[in-house]
């Protein structure tokens, strides 16, 4: 049965306009997200303008909104920040690395794959206990930075383990068959011809979950970590707070000065998300750019 | 089966391998001598990748995958505990069906070898990769571009220059496993040129789909059907004068 010109023209039609409509679909979608940040950002910046000032970078907390700074907090999460970042990246990647090249495929590695992606899907909260138990009492540590950064990276390592293992996993065979084919060992083919490549794949599960640790407060608020904290980490083992942990004590109290004083932490908070996901930006296209 | 067994570089004996419960090669003999091209040639699954894998135990990567009997390169068996696989595998060089670059410069391709054998002085690296790369018949074609990426060549540059990285670590044998399947018909030509050059100085081992390209390249060809080898001779007698009617049946494409 042939159709006729004018069948298939109306046919084609009805494929163009189903194109279109996905198409809105889409971008609707896309818009939803945009339009939300939109909101967030400009809501925030009307109620935090009025605190963006040097004093907010030099001063401590204080029961005065006009006193009032998070130096404490914002040194607090860039440590946190620099230790949690490597820290995390090599115990994850070291992991995937193994289960993915060195483990033995069978029930055992299966095993232990089924719990870290259910490790993954944990609340944070549960990470505060497990936090609390481990490094606040049993290796006494008490409500540190050390305890702080620990708890995080256990939160972080299985999203960073399963990313990594899905990078390493992306990486062709014929490489790794190229490498063998020519006598390299195992580390030097993971090191130099599989990692290369996954390395982009790499950052952008770490980069992800540890932006998501730096904004994160419940694990933190579990393993008692102060949020009024006067004065900056000397060492590891001091007291410390976080941004997060700022912004939601100002956010607990009463005067609308503090309301405020929490939009302006939160777009700190934004603007450090925002230069680290550039620098993992940066670093990663610096990979890319030799393959 | 070749009577100049003293001759023989390669040597496999009554060779089983199973993947885990599949049988893929049963009671293979074969006797591959020094300086020569030898063509395995038979239909697909028939083992003759798997019997090439062996060679340079690439097999071993597969779990599951289990050898027996002999296989010997210069009367030692390579199967044997205190055999190193790295130094084997430095030995008896390989290359793939799909031209496989790393996605590095064409230098630091040529380089790979060497370096993970633990050359790193530059000089030296220097001469390595420039001989390689002369004896793929590459090196007039790269000499000025020897820092860009090797995926900007073409996919027969790209095959050559896994030949000449193969090279770089100084192997006796050569492995090609279908290795001008994905080529257009000049670039194959081209390493079929290269074949015939390179055996004065390596033994060549090549599984092949081609069966012009057995008779245009290789000494000896052996025939293979369903994990055994059927047949395996001078390449002239076996694709004149075959004793078995399966070989005849093959070669003239009644099937495969």
């Amino acid at each position: 049965m042939n159709m006729t010109d004018a069948q298939l023209h109306a046919k084609t039609q009805r494929r163009r306009n189903k194109d279109k409509i996905n198409q809105l679909i889409f971008l609707a979608s896309t818009s939803i997200g945009i339009i939300v940040l939109m909101i967030l950002i400009i809501d925030i910046l009307i109620d935090g303008i009025h605190f963006l000032r040097p004093e907010l970078f030099t001063n401590f907390p204080s029961r005065l909104p006009s006193r009032a700074g998070l130096v404490s907090a914002l040194i607090g999460s860039i440590y946190m920040l620099l230790i949690l970042a490597p820290l995390s990246f090599i115990i994850g990647v070291g992991a995937a690395i193994y289960l993915v090249e060195y483990a033995k495929k069978g029930p055992v590695s299966n095993f232990i794959q089924v719990c870290i992606s259910t490790l993954a899907g944990i609340p944070s909260i549960v990470y505060g206990i497990l936090g609390l138990t481990i490094f606040v009492q049993l290796l006494n540590l008490g409500n540190s930075l050390l305890a702080g950064i620990f708890t995080m990276t256990l939160l972080v390592l299985p999203v960073i383990i399963v990313s990594s293992q899905e990078a390493i996993k992306a990486v062709p065979a014929a490489r790794r068959d190229a490498s063998f084919a020519l006598g390299a060992t195992k580390w030097q083919t993971v090191q130099n011809a599989v990692l290369p490549s996954a390395i982009p794949g790499i950052l952008t599960g770490v980069i992800l979950s540890v932006s998501r640790a730096i904004g994160e407060t419940a694990p933190l608020v579990v393993i008692g970590a102060a949020t009024f904290v006067p004065f900056l980490p000397a060492n590891l083992l001091d007291q410390f707070t976080v941004l997060p942990l700022q912004i939601y004590n100002w956010i607990g109290l009463p005067r609308i000065e503090f309301q405020q004083l929490a939009a302006s932490g939160i777009i700190v908070l934004l603007v450090l998300l925002v230069v680290m996901n550039i620098t993992a930006v940066v670093i990663r296209n610096k990979y890319q750019k030799n393959i | 089966m070749s009577a100049t067994t003293s001759n023989a570089l390669i040597q496999i004996k009554d060779v089983d391998l199973f993947y885990t419960q599949f049988h893929a090669l049963k009671k293979v003999n074969v006797d591959i001598a020094q300086n020569s091209v030898m063509a395995f040639i038979g239909p697909s699954g028939c083992g003759k990748s798997t019997l090439l894998r062996t060679i340079n135990r690439m097999n071993d990567r597969i779990e599951g995958c289990r050898v027996e009997g002999l296989v010997s390169i210069a009367g030692n068996d390579i199967y044997s505990k205190d055999v190193s696989v790295e130094m084997l595998r430095k030995k008896v060089g390989m290359v793939f069906q799909q031209p496989n670059p790393f996605p590095k410069s064409i230098y630091d391709n040529i380089a790979y070898g060497p370096r993970a054998h633990g050359i790193t002085k530059k000089s030296i690296l220097d001469e390595i990769v420039e001989e390689s790369l002369r004896n793929a018949v590459l090196w007039d074609e790269v000499k000025d571009y020897l820092k860009r990426s090797a995926f900007g060549l073409s996919g027969g540059q790209q095959q050559r220059l896994c030949i000449a990285r193969a090279l770089a670590v100084n192997p006796d044998i050569l492995l090609m496993d279908e290795s001008t399947a994905a080529l257009d018909p000049i670039s194959t030509i081209k390493v079929e040129e290269l074949v015939r050059e390179l055996k004065n100085k390596y033994t060549i081992v090549m599984v092949t789909h081609n069966m012009q390209q057995a008779a245009r390249v290789a000494d000896q060809t052996a025939f293979f059907l369903n994990g055994e080898i059927i047949e395996v001779n001078d390449t002239n007698v076996i694709f004149s004068n075959p004793r078995d009617s399966r070989t005849e049946d093959y070669i003239s494409g009644r099937f495969g």
